[in-house]
């Protein structure tokens, strides 16, 4: 699949990511702009699956380490195949399986609960150990925001990945510059990444994490030491009155701004 | 001299369970050790000298611990976490709850030196709380055995249970209570003496000293019942609704807080499907003062005399003249 195709399927999500949040009056929206060329890029050209049989031993491991986008993996999973896609307008409706954080005992593909942040890193580095110890050839990706590096567990991981020598594990750092409620700047600015993953013994990529043909090489590079992926993101990417917004994080467009997003996002596309 | 050649031999659970796991390495090359530098007190020192490629250890990082753990499953691997019981549950409770109980992930928990084992150290290393913070959790059984033999069945029956377990084990001695081919039941207690007037429970360090008790209260001829009941979730229903017809009244030991433990558990099965009088025995709601871990439970009323004699005020509240 070229990086053209890969735009295109993003679009595509995109498109249904805004219409689904507008439906369910709720969502991630910001952060789910910024990820979703990630996530196109890792199921529509990386990852080694098999949407009919999710559980496959030889599977290549991703975990949504921020597990609050579930809704962008929910429609990215159902596109490969791996649920029916009109499923997506259940939605945070009662019973659905696709509630706000996904679940991996409901949801085929999920690999893991997530939803508290710093969860997902130091399974990932289990799941990447667990290959060493059995000699298999999968690869474990993980996606975390930049916000969620806040939480020390990611950093109990990250040193022990280092130690574990696991160069099969490839952490991807959203980095669009805003958590819940300011920038990272205002917070708690860990940035940049790219030292300090260098100086735990990590290899470490920067790219754009919204151009496909950044994105592709950097998730197929193998080295001898884990990798990071610092990717330089927007929030709110594609929609122009949403980027680089902290309060588009988890609000929902009116009906007027729900048809500029639309308008913008067909456009692209066209 | 008679009374010391007759004293029965006090075992240390943790080597059980050491040996148990050893024998489940070399049977199955799934089998994973992790831990959080704690080699020697979970006594891994033999499993990690046979198999020195299963044995992780994570360093001080007990959030990390536990998500290692739950991606080792995922990978395919059988992992036992171990650490001791208080950083166990404490510090890594939400990796527990997230990673481990709400994925249903096949990991088995090992609370070692649990409830006041490190007596001495204070309350910040005592694990009082643990039956508390993980019985609440969905799919995750939580299991204390009360001897070496209960110990070793229940690591046996974690190995083949397909979903996570948390086993609560200590380091203080005590004596074998079960026949040495006692199969583990999940959710099943034992009968260890049986009687009419009363029903005392407990599990962990806590059984043999209610033996104990029962045999002081049959020397003043009252005959109570004893059950081990390892399985503080899922609780047995049957044992607890039959004591309660059989006996009319209900006491709890544990080494554990009496809030939210054993007792707890056991009261609300009680309140819910058979009323009757009841006591429950532990630390009552407090952080404990310096001792060892056999001093404070005999502080807190746990010595087998204080038991019987919290047995003979409650036989007397069901009959109404307490």
């Amino acid at each position: 699949m070229q990086p053209n195709d890969l735009e295109r399927i993003a679009r595509q999500i995109r498109l249904r990511d805004v219409q689904a949040v507008y439906e369910a009056g709720a969502g991630h929206i910001g952060g789910e702009m910024s990820a979703i060329d990630i996530l196109t890029a890792l199921y529509f050209r990386v990852l080694r699956i098999w949407p009919d049989q999710p559980k496959h031993p030889d599977r290549d491991r991703f975990v949504l380490s921020k597990g609050h986008v579930a809704l962008a993996l929910y429609i990215t999973l159902a596109k490969r195949g791996f649920l029916p896609e009109e499923e997506i307008s259940t939605f945070l409706k009662p019973h659905s399986r696709l509630n706000g954080h996904p679940n991996c005992n409901k949801v085929p593909g999920v690999e893991t609960n997530t939803g508290p942040l710093g969860h997902g890193l130091p399974v990932a580095v289990g799941m990447a150990k667990a290959a060493k110890i059995l000699s298999a050839d999968y690869h474990t990706y993980v996606l975390t925001g930049d916000g969620e590096m806040q939480e020390g567990s990611n950093w109990e991981a990250i040193s022990s990945a280092a130690q574990f020598g696991l160069n099969n594990l490839t952490l991807i750092i959203d980095h669009n510059r805003f958590q819940q409620g300011a920038s990272l700047k205002e917070t708690n600015d860990l940035a940049p990444f790219s030292s300090k993953l260098t100086s735990f013994g990590w290899d470490v990529t920067e790219i754009n994490g919204n151009a496909m043909a950044e994105i592709v090489p950097a998730l197929e590079k193998r080295g001898d030491r884990p990798h990071c992926i610092v990717a330089h993101t927007n929030k709110g990417h594609g929609i122009s009155f949403m980027q680089d917004r902290a309060d588009w994080h988890h609000r929902v467009p009116n009906a007027e701004q729900y048809k500029i997003a639309i308008a913008e996002l067909s456009e692209a596309q066209s | 001299m008679n009374a010391i050649s007759n004293a029965p031999k006090l075992h240390d659970c943790r080597d059980a369970f050491a040996a148990t796991l050893e024998r489940l390495g070399a049977e199955n090359g799934r089998v994973v050790a992790v831990c959080n530098d704690s080699v020697g007190s979970s006594k891994l020192g033999g499993f990690k000298s046979q198999f020195p490629d299963r044995l992780i250890n994570v360093g001080i990082a007990e959030q990390n611990m536990v998500g290692v753990g739950a991606g080792l499953a995922n990978g395919g691997l059988l992992p036992f976490v171990c650490a001791a019981a208080c950083f166990l549950t404490g510090r890594s409770l939400e990796q527990v709850k997230a990673d481990i109980a709400y994925s249903n992930a096949n990991v088995k928990l090992v609370g070692i030196s649990s409830g006041m084992a490190y007596g001495e150290l204070g309350p910040t290393h005592h694990s009082i709380e643990d039956f508390a913070w993980t019985r609440v959790l969905p799919n995750l059984p939580v299991i204390a055995p009360c001897d070496s033999i209960e110990t070793a069945a229940a690591v046996e029956w974690a190995a083949t249970f397909d979903g996570p377990v948390f086993l609560r084990l200590s380091r203080v001695g005590v004596p074998d209570l079960l026949p040495k081919d006692h199969v583990f039941q999940p959710g099943k207690a034992d009968l260890l003496r049986d009687g009419d007037a009363v029903t005392l429970i407990a599990n962990g360090t806590l059984t043999h000293r209610m033996v104990k008790a029962a045999e002081i209260l049959a020397g003043e001829g009252i005959e109570a019942r004893v059950l081990n009941m390892a399985t503080v979730r899922p609780i047995d229903v049957e044992a607890v609704v039959a004591a309660v017809k059989d006996t009319g009244a209900i006491l709890t030991a544990e080494e554990h807080s009496t809030y939210g433990g054993l007792g707890s558990a056991i009261a609300e099965v009680v309140v819910a499907e058979a009323p009757a009088p009841m006591k429950i025995l532990g630390v009552p709601g407090i952080f404990a003062p310096t001792g060892s871990a056999e001093f404070l439970l005999d502080e807190f009323g746990m010595s087998p005399a204080a038991v019987a004699e919290a047995a003979k005020a409650l036989i007397a509240r069901k009959s109404g003249r307490g």
